[in-house]
């Protein structure tokens, strides 16, 4: 995918006003909240603070390509544990847990809470989410899930 | 609330051959139904029920969803008296419609107690249509049938769905008597049920306001003056050089930067300079000199008065003072303020955002515009949280206005910047507390003065103690400011439970008391003979202390410091107990125990997050939260300087809930007021420090 805009555009803009891609999230514009968090090249990414002209080439996944049909263990696992309240944020949240799944896919209870600390819940679902990262590390253990789909840009 | 509006329960037949049912949700409870028949729109039925003959049941939430699970809590209710299968319910938001619904609106943690009965009207009114219709269908006595699931049952085993009925009921008139299940055969109610909006979550759906995208829709940004201060001159001559800026213009005030993208406005933004008058900025040294003022003043309004106060003090064996003070502190919603407003030439105006109070934006904006208020259209978005902060339609008036000015669809954004540096707060306040106790360290007179800055009166006056205490004393100064402050979830109470609930167990230690036993003898005190009016139940208060005694092991845990709250919050009762460890030389708050009263738990799911989510907001914003103000300007201004509690900053919690089948009150807002009580007391039973501001800085 090309585009034509300025290439200071933080990445979070160029997906949500020039892509179409709303599900990521704007929160703070300085990386402090994670509500915007995409993968580069399979990385968990703060976006709004990633000049386009840095990702060039690079391979961008957002919450809309993390699974066909909403499926990836994270997505099934935070819905079965009713995570979120307001929903804000969840995004940021399941594409952070995703990208910790790759790496430890059996995380322990410390890794998960670490892992997760740098995102923010204002509606303070951090019980649920803490859980349900664990939840999809079993769902994924049990499934061999492989997310393949990813939207690039 | 009581209605002028004509009550009625209506049906009609859709054109599509739906049964439809309209149900007037809120209305006052236990009016007559009657049955109004009404030609039906196409694609736009005034109705919150719908049942198609494939039998799928579509439920309307008019309330709008700002995370506090509304629109997951009403159609439990309504599914569960109509007595359906919950996977063949569809659940769609509703958008302002004040000629069919009232009180539509996020605010007072009021809906479900508000609508309750409304809402198993609707569905046992629909259950009984559907027997009736099989009934006649089988030639037998509705009496002999039953539902379950979706279907009718009959007397020699025939079944029938609510779909294959739906022709025969849409014909049948309204039944305006009808009974209600008996809780224990509840199905829904009372079990966890999903939100319904969770699988549009998780896969990153266009829901909230922010992701509103209309045709031909400009973004704005606005700069917004000091508080106090009004705009002399700015010079937006670069910015509108920039590529995508349409215009820049001034209201109000205010710098609007019209463009045709979000990082196009914000980059012109950063090159427009405001020049202003600075009229009288305040700063903290200003606040504080109010509440000094205020704490002195002989002109404070009288909330409360029992007994003689002034008397009882001088008689007392001993007297216990304190004063408490918290912050203006930000909302801080995950979505920060957006609206969109298209102000169009036939003077009809289309409103599109979150907001938790879409009426008054309606209304805000008619009289804005000078026009009739039928002309405009509100649509409501799911919110990424407000905490109150959606109370305040500010966004909405500047949005409408600047589409005026420009005369194009526009979407008002909000940086966090914007969003934490220009208003609206919790207000800022301070308390003073004066307790007088007989020889035997009972407290025999009570004093309350609240000092706020834009808060109104800053006393919840009537609450416990009170009613309980002989001599009591309540007053309040607001001390007005250019700080615009608003209600911020669980008005007032957010600090002044703190405040309240820290005192009483300073109150409990200098009298020799059990924090837990000497608000247990209140009680029965405020029971048997209460003085003055009492506006809480003691009963339920009793039982939510003794059952958050029990389940926390009240002071029965070596090692662990506990401290006691308890509080009676938009007519639910919340008792906390927290525990406290040293860890690494630092008090540390490891575990909270709470015990609801809320009546009727609607969906445990949904009450769960309400009660862990409002512990986590109290307890982050009692420890953390602040902000400074300097010659009308708020810092800090984004989540690098103000904090709020992370992931690996919590304490888990235990959420446990009364069983008694009293009807339900709200949730969003009782857990957090007693949560700084709780905490705070914890933190002194480890530590021997008593915490008088907020924030705590442990």
């Amino acid at each position: 995918m090309s585009l034509d805009i300025d290439p200071n555009t933080p990445l979070l803009w160029a997906l949500r006003d020039h892509m179409s891609l709303k599900g990521t999230k704007f929160g703070c514009g300085i990386a402090q909240c994670g509500a915007c968090t995409v993968w580069v090249n399979g990385e968990a990414t703060r976006s709004c603070v990633l000049p386009i002209s840095a990702v060039a080439n690079a391979d961008i996944t957002t919450i809309e390509g993390l699974s066909d049909h909403g499926d990836h263990p994270v997505q099934v696992a935070w819905d079965e544990l009713d995570v979120p309240q307001c929903g804000y944020c969840q995004a940021g949240q399941i594409m952070t847990a995703a990208s910790l799944l790759k790496k430890k896919p059996n995380p322990s209870k410390t890794e998960i809470v670490d892992g997760m600390s740098g995102n923010i819940c204002r509606c303070g679902t951090y019980h649920r989410i803490q859980e349900a990262v664990k939840l999809a590390s079993e769902i994924a253990s049990k499934k061999k899930t492989k997310s393949t789909v990813k939207k690039s840009a | 609330m009581k209605s002028t509006r004509r009550s009625f329960i209506q049906k009609t037949a859709l054109f599509s051959g739906a049964f439809c049912l309209g149900f007037d949700w809120f209305q006052a409870n236990g009016q007559a139904a009657s049955m109004v028949q009404t030609t039906m729109d196409s694609g736009r039925f005034n109705a919150f029920l719908a049942i198609d003959p494939s039998g799928k049941i579509i439920l309307y939430s008019p309330n709008p969803e700002i995370g506090q699970g509304i629109k997951t809590a009403f159609p439990v209710v309504v599914a569960e008296e109509l007595d359906v299968d919950w996977k063949d319910v569809e659940v769609r938001q509703a958008n302002l419609d004040t000629q069919n619904f009232e009180r539509q609106l996020t605010g007072g943690s009021g809906a479900l107690k508000h609508s309750w009965e409304r809402l198993r009207k609707a569905g046992a009114t629909a259950r009984k249509m559907f027997i009736q219709a099989a009934a006649q269908t089988w030639n037998v006595d509705a009496s002999t049938c039953k539902t379950s699931k979706g279907f009718v049952l009959g007397p020699k085993g025939q079944k029938a769905s609510y779909g294959s009925l739906v022709e025969i009921a849409s014909k049948l008139p309204v039944p305006t008597e009808v009974t209600y299940k008996n809780r224990k055969d509840y199905q829904i109610i009372g079990k966890r049920t999903k939100g319904v909006d969770n699988k549009n979550v998780v896969t990153g759906k266009p829901v909230f306001g922010l992701d509103i995208d209309k045709p031909g829709m400009l973004i704005a940004q606005i700069i917004r003056p000091p508080f106090g201060a009004t705009l002399k001159s700015f010079d937006a001559a670069d910015a509108l050089k920039m590529p995508g800026i349409i215009d820049v213009v001034s209201f109000k005030n205010k710098v609007a930067i019209v463009g045709k993208s979000t990082w196009e406005v914000m980059k012109a933004r950063g090159t427009v300079s405001c020049k202003y008058n600075p009229g009288d900025l305040e700063s903290d040294a200003t606040h504080q000199k109010w509440f000094d003022e205020g704490m002195k003043t002989d002109k404070a309004t009288v909330q409360r008065k029992d007994g003689d106060f002034a008397a009882a003090l001088a008689r007392s064996a001993k007297v216990v003072e304190a004063t408490y003070e918290c912050p203006f502190i930000s909302h801080s919603p995950m979505e920060p303020m957006n609206f969109f407003a298209d102000v169009r030439a036939d003077g009809t105006v289309l409103l599109a955002g979150p907001t938790q109070v879409p009426q008054s934006a309606q209304k805000a904006v008619a009289s804005l515009l000078k026009i009739d208020e039928k002309k405009v259209e509100v649509e409501l978005s799911k919110m990424g949280g407000g905490f109150g902060r959606r109370l305040n339609n500010d966004f909405a008036l500047d949005a409408a206005e600047l589409s005026s000015i420009i005369k194009k669809p526009v979407k008002v954004m909000w940086t966090r910047e914007d969003d934490m540096g220009g208003g609206i707060y919790r207000p800022a306040a301070r308390y003073h507390f004066k307790a007088g106790l007989d020889a035997a360290g009972n407290m025999i007179a009570f004093y309350l003065r609240g000092v706020g800055i834009n808060a109104g009166n800053s006393t919840r006056q009537d609450n416990f103690p009170v009613g309980a205490i002989e001599n009591v004393l309540v007053e309040s100064v607001n001390q007005v400011s250019a700080v615009t402050t608003g209600p911020w979830r669980a008005p007032i109470t957010n600090f002044l439970g703190y405040a309240e609930q820290a005192f009483l167990d300073e109150v409990a230690e200098a009298g020799g008391k059990d924090p837990v036993q000497m608000r247990l003898d209140w009680l029965a005190r405020a029971k048997s003979n209460p003085v003055g009016k009492i506006t809480y139940e003691p009963d339920r208060f009793i039982e939510v202390i003794k059952q958050a005694a029990e389940k926390s092991n009240w002071k029965k845990k070596p090692g662990i410091h506990q401290g006691f709250s308890v509080y009676f919050s938009h007519l639910s009762y919340v008792a906390q107990v927290a525990d406290a460890q040293i860890v690494d030389g630092k008090a540390k708050i490891t575990h909270v125990t709470a015990v609801t009263d809320c009546g009727e738990v609607v969906n445990l799911s949904g009450a769960e997050n309400q009660i862990k989510g409002a512990i986590i907001d109290g307890m982050g914003h009692a420890m953390f939260a602040k902000l400074r103000f300097n010659e009308g300007v708020a810092s800090p201004t984004n989540f690098n300087g103000y904090r709020l509690i992370k992931g690996n900053e919590i304490p888990t919690i235990n959420a446990y809930f009364v069983d008694n089948g009293i009807e339900p009150t709200g949730l969003g807002e009782p857990a957090l007021p007693p949560t700084g009580g709780s905490i705070a007391n914890a933190l002194y039973a480890a530590t021997k420090k008593r915490f008088y501001k907020q924030p705590f800085e442990v």
